[in-house]
């Protein structure tokens, strides 16, 4: 048989090939441990040093432009970039989970296999240059995430998590692969390249109903995802009900390979409709950090207040992607990173204040905790100011370069709405620190222990919000390297 | 000194001794002030040979570091100070050194974290006053707010203090978010016309901001100094963030913070967008006036001395902000000797309160009356502050307060006029309170207890004693280190001002104007 037409490339794969090997060799491992949960911290490592590998199969991978079974998939630097900001939010995730899933006596084996196989997915996406293989990628993260949410299956809360995320999910897979279809049929191409083509050559004719149906359904299967306004409905319920280290997975991960998708579709398949998309996507990014903003000050729980403020987010990353400059394109990469390290950090935090059962979620638990556990303190009042976008620390960079991107594109009402929400946000955040430092507790939350591996997660969080605060130089020149593959 | 860093070692000094208390238990109390002590007299005697090496003749910017930051985005790590913050950054480096010494005993709780936030906060406010990079200052100017908010809010009167925390973080926030895309809004103006992309200062200057882009940019800054200052009527923040602060906190507050904002005036707003500085200056003088006049009017009513001094501040920030807009070298100089007299007054001021507080536990005027029989030393110079304060001749608010007021009548009649109302009412609500709290008989037998000033008390208010005497009768010492700036700054403000006004009937002049 000759496989030659089909351009097999397993290198430009190996990152995922790697994972996804990883997790099936953690399912067996599974199989012969012991079978209590406390035994089994080591299929963590496992999963650690499969990333951990992965990532380092991910590094060759920039600079270069090879693309892979029939122009399915590509390994540039976007694509590289992108496999490290989700190989990192794997290694942290998995960091986090160690003593976690100990606590919350969660089915390790599939747990850390589910992580590796939704990672796997989430490389896929940011790679794929056919709407069929970004799907394949797509439905890869989800259906893993679908499980993850609800592993916590005594707690109901859990169960409806996943229950909910998995039929909305539903809907939204089928809204993109019909976006898909509709775009096959106005354009005769899956491929992102052929599709372009296919648009600059026909210019203004190619602009059939059909196309723009198309890439609204594209649209809202993506925003669904990223969790725009008005797709965000399950948010909050899914992310408070799903297990902290997931939340932590899905708002950092979920929502990057999202973003990793619409990227590549929209800048490098449909680029000549920039015009048309620029307008809904600045009522999209002002309704989402605006919702996200002022729903969030209403909150009394963490993983609430988090989840909605992770909305807020993804509305200042729209600003950029409004923008639709190289500079915009680079400072979502950018942020994106930061985003990763502060909110699985601020997650962190949860899971080590939390006890089994999620106690300890209400941010009025956190009373007092600043002078009781001063360095976890410190470490949450970095994470809660830097989501804030105080200097000097990565929140800061991420938003300066986002709203440089939107005054660069002359987009100034979008950056002044953008900075005067990151304003308002400066509020609900503050909050957490106000309890923190300024109150005494009503009770007291003793007895915590902290698992080593957490600690190491919190850490590598902290370099992480700091690093990218102060010398942003080199991830910077990184991220515009990245996208000069795009655009 | 050539070469040598000197204006980043005083800066990042601090923070070595906020990391060296660190490492000191949080029991051992002594060690803990004594360290901070150490550290913010160090950072002082640090900062003093800059004032001796300054060379006064120039406006130049000098001991520049200048340093790649952030490359592709033409942002630098650029220091420098010319006579204008340079005075500034003595007055940080002078007050804050007697804010720790006036903590030793009023701050019981967590001192190590306090003198780890007051030392971060000197950092962040000399790096504000040297930052010649906009990204920079940016930083600086925000990374103070957070030990602030901490000072207040964790240290503040029990009663209110959340609240005048976050009022406070909030109000600063939301004016500095504007200038952070005026800021970015300025960087990509100057970098589409002149090809040259950087957040430089001294790059900036140069450039003629087209005059339509001015008054938004200047609207932006403008916003973020004057609730800073703060000007009426976005002053509602100070009087809370005021009375709630700790003695320390409302002394860097009153005597550095607020000066943040009139510095950012003179630094970056009226100095990059002059043609839009010359057309707010009857808004922003009429907005000064108010404040002077209200300022004072309510600081009569107030039953609360604390309050009393933060309403004085709102009417004493006027001053600074009137000299400022006047344009001209009596004015400017008076009002940058008054944000130097508002630091060592107020702070004075607020010490003096500090000091009864402790002993009573209230601050209300209504407690007190004929202290001046218990506490003979403290009379004293609560006298010479107070006197201070008015503006008597031969102490420092006299020299800044004649200057601004001949500065404004220079510039219109009238603002002189109403200013110089000011003037009066500030003489009668001082004295006013003066009287109540220190003369009469003692209605209170609490008071009769008082025990006057102790050798720490006298060592922290000696210094401000002396400062009030030498700036008043020897103004010469700091007025030649600040003249050739503050000439070079109104002639350039002038200049580029008449230019702008020349070219604006032609719209072909002024697209001209762009492409240079």
């Amino acid at each position: 048989m000759d496989l030659s037409g089909l351009q097999i490339n397993f290198r430009i794969i190996m990152p995922e090939i790697i994972l996804a090997a990883f997790g099936m060799l953690v399912l067996l491992v599974s199989v012969f441990s012991s079978s209590r949960e406390e035994g089994k911290d080591h299929l963590g490592y496992i999963s650690l040093f499969g990333v951990i590998l992965a990532l380092g199969f991910s590094l060759p991978l920039f600079g270069k432009a090879q693309s892979g079974f029939n122009g399915m998939i590509t390994a540039d630097s976007f694509a590289a970039f992108f496999k490290l900001v989700f190989g990192l939010i794997c290694l942290l995730t998995i960091l986090i989970s160690v003593g976690y899933t100990k606590q919350e006596d969660i089915p390790m084996g599939e747990y850390y296999a589910l992580v590796l196989f939704s990672t796997t997915g989430m490389m896929l996406m940011a790679a794929g240059t056919n709407l069929l293989t970004i799907f394949l990628g797509l439905e890869t993260m989800s259906i893993s995430i679908y499980v993850l949410a609800g592993i916590l299956r005594r707690d109901p809360r859990s169960v409806e998590s996943a229950m909910k995320y998995f039929i909305l999910g539903a809907f939204a897979t089928g809204f993109f692969l019909y976006g898909a279809a509709l775009l096959y049929g106005s354009t005769g191409s899956f491929g992102l390249k052929e599709i372009a083509s296919y648009l600059s050559t026909r210019g203004t004719e190619a602009r059939s109903p059909m196309l723009i149906i198309g890439i609204a359904l594209l649209t809202i299967g993506f925003g669904f995802k990223i969790a725009t306004v008005p797709f965000h409905m399950w948010t909050p319920d899914v992310y408070e009900g799903a297990p902290t280290s997931i939340t932590a997975f899905m708002a950092t991960g979920v929502k990057a390979a999202a973003f990793a998708g619409l990227i590549r579709v929209f800048f490098s398949a449909l680029g000549p409709f920039q015009p048309d998309w620029t307008a809904i996507m600045w009522l999209l990014s002002v309704a989402t950090m605006t919702l996200g903003n002022i729903v969030a000050v209403s909150q009394s729980n963490i993983k609430r207040m988090l989840a909605y403020s992770s909305i807020a987010h993804a509305g200042y990353i729209l600003v950029a992607f409004t923008a639709g400059n190289a500079l915009g394109t680079s400072s979502i990469l950018f942020y994106l990173l930061a985003y990763a390290f502060m909110n699985i950090g601020a997650f962190t935090v949860v899971i080590l204040l939390g006890k089994k059962g999620e106690e300890n979620t209400l941010i009025a638990d956190y009373a007092g905790i600043g002078f009781k556990y001063p360095l976890l303190a410190a470490a949450m009042t970095i994470f809660m100011l830097s989501m804030a976008g105080i200097p000097p620390l990565a929140g800061f960079m991420g938003k300066f370069y986002i709203f440089s991107a939107a005054v660069k594109a002359k987009f100034y009402w979008l950056a002044v709405i953008g900075v005067l929400n990151s304003a308002l946000s400066v509020y609900y955040y503050l909050r957490v620190t106000v309890l923190m430092y300024f109150r005494e507790s009503e009770r007291e939350i003793t007895g915590l222990t902290f698992s080593p591996a957490a600690v190491v997660g919190v850490t590598i969080a902290v370099a992480g919000v700091i690093y990218l605060g102060i010398f942003p130089s080199a991830v910077l020149a990184l991220a515009r390297a990245s996208i000069g593959a795009l655009m | 000194m050539e070469g040598f860093p000197i204006l980043t070692v005083v800066t990042f000094f601090p923070i070595v001794g906020a990391v060296i208390l660190l490492f000191i238990d949080k029991e051992n109390h002594p060690a803990l002030r004594t360290v901070a002590l150490m550290f913010s007299l160090g950072e002082f005697i640090l900062s003093l040979p800059l004032f001796f090496l300054f060379e006064n003749s120039t406006h130049q910017m000098q001991f520049q570091e200048v340093l790649p930051w952030i490359e592709s985005y033409g942002i630098t790590y650029h220091l420098g100070i010319d006579g204008i913050s340079l005075l500034l950054v003595l007055l940080t480096t002078f007050l804050t050194v007697l804010c720790v010494l006036s903590a030793f005993s009023a701050i019981q709780t967590r001192v190590k974290e306090f003198m780890i936030s007051f030392l971060f906060l000197e950092t962040g406010m000399v790096g504000a006053l040297v930052a010649l990079d906009l990204v920079l200052f940016y930083i600086f100017w925000e990374v103070m707010l957070i030990p602030m908010y901490l000072l207040i809010g964790v240290w503040g009167d029990p009663r209110r203090r959340i609240y005048a925390a976050v009022k406070f973080f909030l109000y600063t926030m939301a004016g500095s978010v504007l200038m952070m895309v005026a800021i970015l809004a300025l960087y990509f103006i100057h970098g589409k016309a002149t090809g040259n992309y950087t957040f430089d200062l001294l790059e900036l200057y140069k450039f003629g901001v087209p005059l339509g882009a001015q008054y938004w940019l200047f609207g932006a800054f403008a916003l973020a100094f004057a609730i800073k200052v703060p000007m009426f009527p976005f002053h509602t923040w100070l009087p809370d963030a005021h009375t709630e602060a700790p003695t320390a906190g409302s002394v860097i507050l009153a005597g550095v913070l607020l000066k943040m904002g009139t510095y950012g005036f003179i630094r970056f707003a009226i100095p990059l967008f002059p043609s839009a500085a010359m057309r707010f200056l009857p808004l922003v003088c009429a907005l000064a006036l108010v404040g002077i006049i209200y300022g004072a009017l309510v600081s009569m009513m107030q039953d609360d001395l604390k309050r009393l001094v933060a309403f004085s501040s709102v009417s004493h920030l006027g001053y600074v902000m009137l000299g400022m807009f006047a344009l001209n070298m009596q004015g400017v100089q008076g009002s940058v000797y008054q944000m130097l007299n508002h630091g060592i007054s107020t702070g004075s001021l607020f010490l003096i309160v500090g000091i009864i507080y402790e002993r009573r536990h209230t601050r209300m005027i209504a407690d007190f009356g004929g202290l001046s029989k218990v506490m003979p030393v403290y009379a004293a110079i609560f006298m010479i502050v107070t006197l201070s304060s008015i503006g008597l001749p031969g102490t420092n608010g006299f020299v800044g307060e004649f200057l601004i007021l001949l500065g404004a009548f220079k510039a219109k009649t009238i603002y002189g006029v109403l200013g110089a109302t000011g003037v009066v009412l500030g003489a009668a609500y001082m004295l006013w309170m003066f009287q109540r709290v220190m003369f009469g008989q003692i209605r209170n037998p609490e008071n009769l207890k008082l025990k006057d000033l102790n050798p720490r008390e006298i060592a922290y208010m000696v210094p401000m004693v002396i400062m009030i005497f030498l700036m008043g009768i020897y103004p010469r010492l700091f007025f030649q280190k600040m003249d050739a700036t503050v000439d070079h700054f109104i002639k350039d403000v002038k200049s580029r001002y008449e230019a702008t006004v020349d070219q604006a009937p032609s719209k072909a002049l002024l697209a001209g104007e762009m492409k240079r």
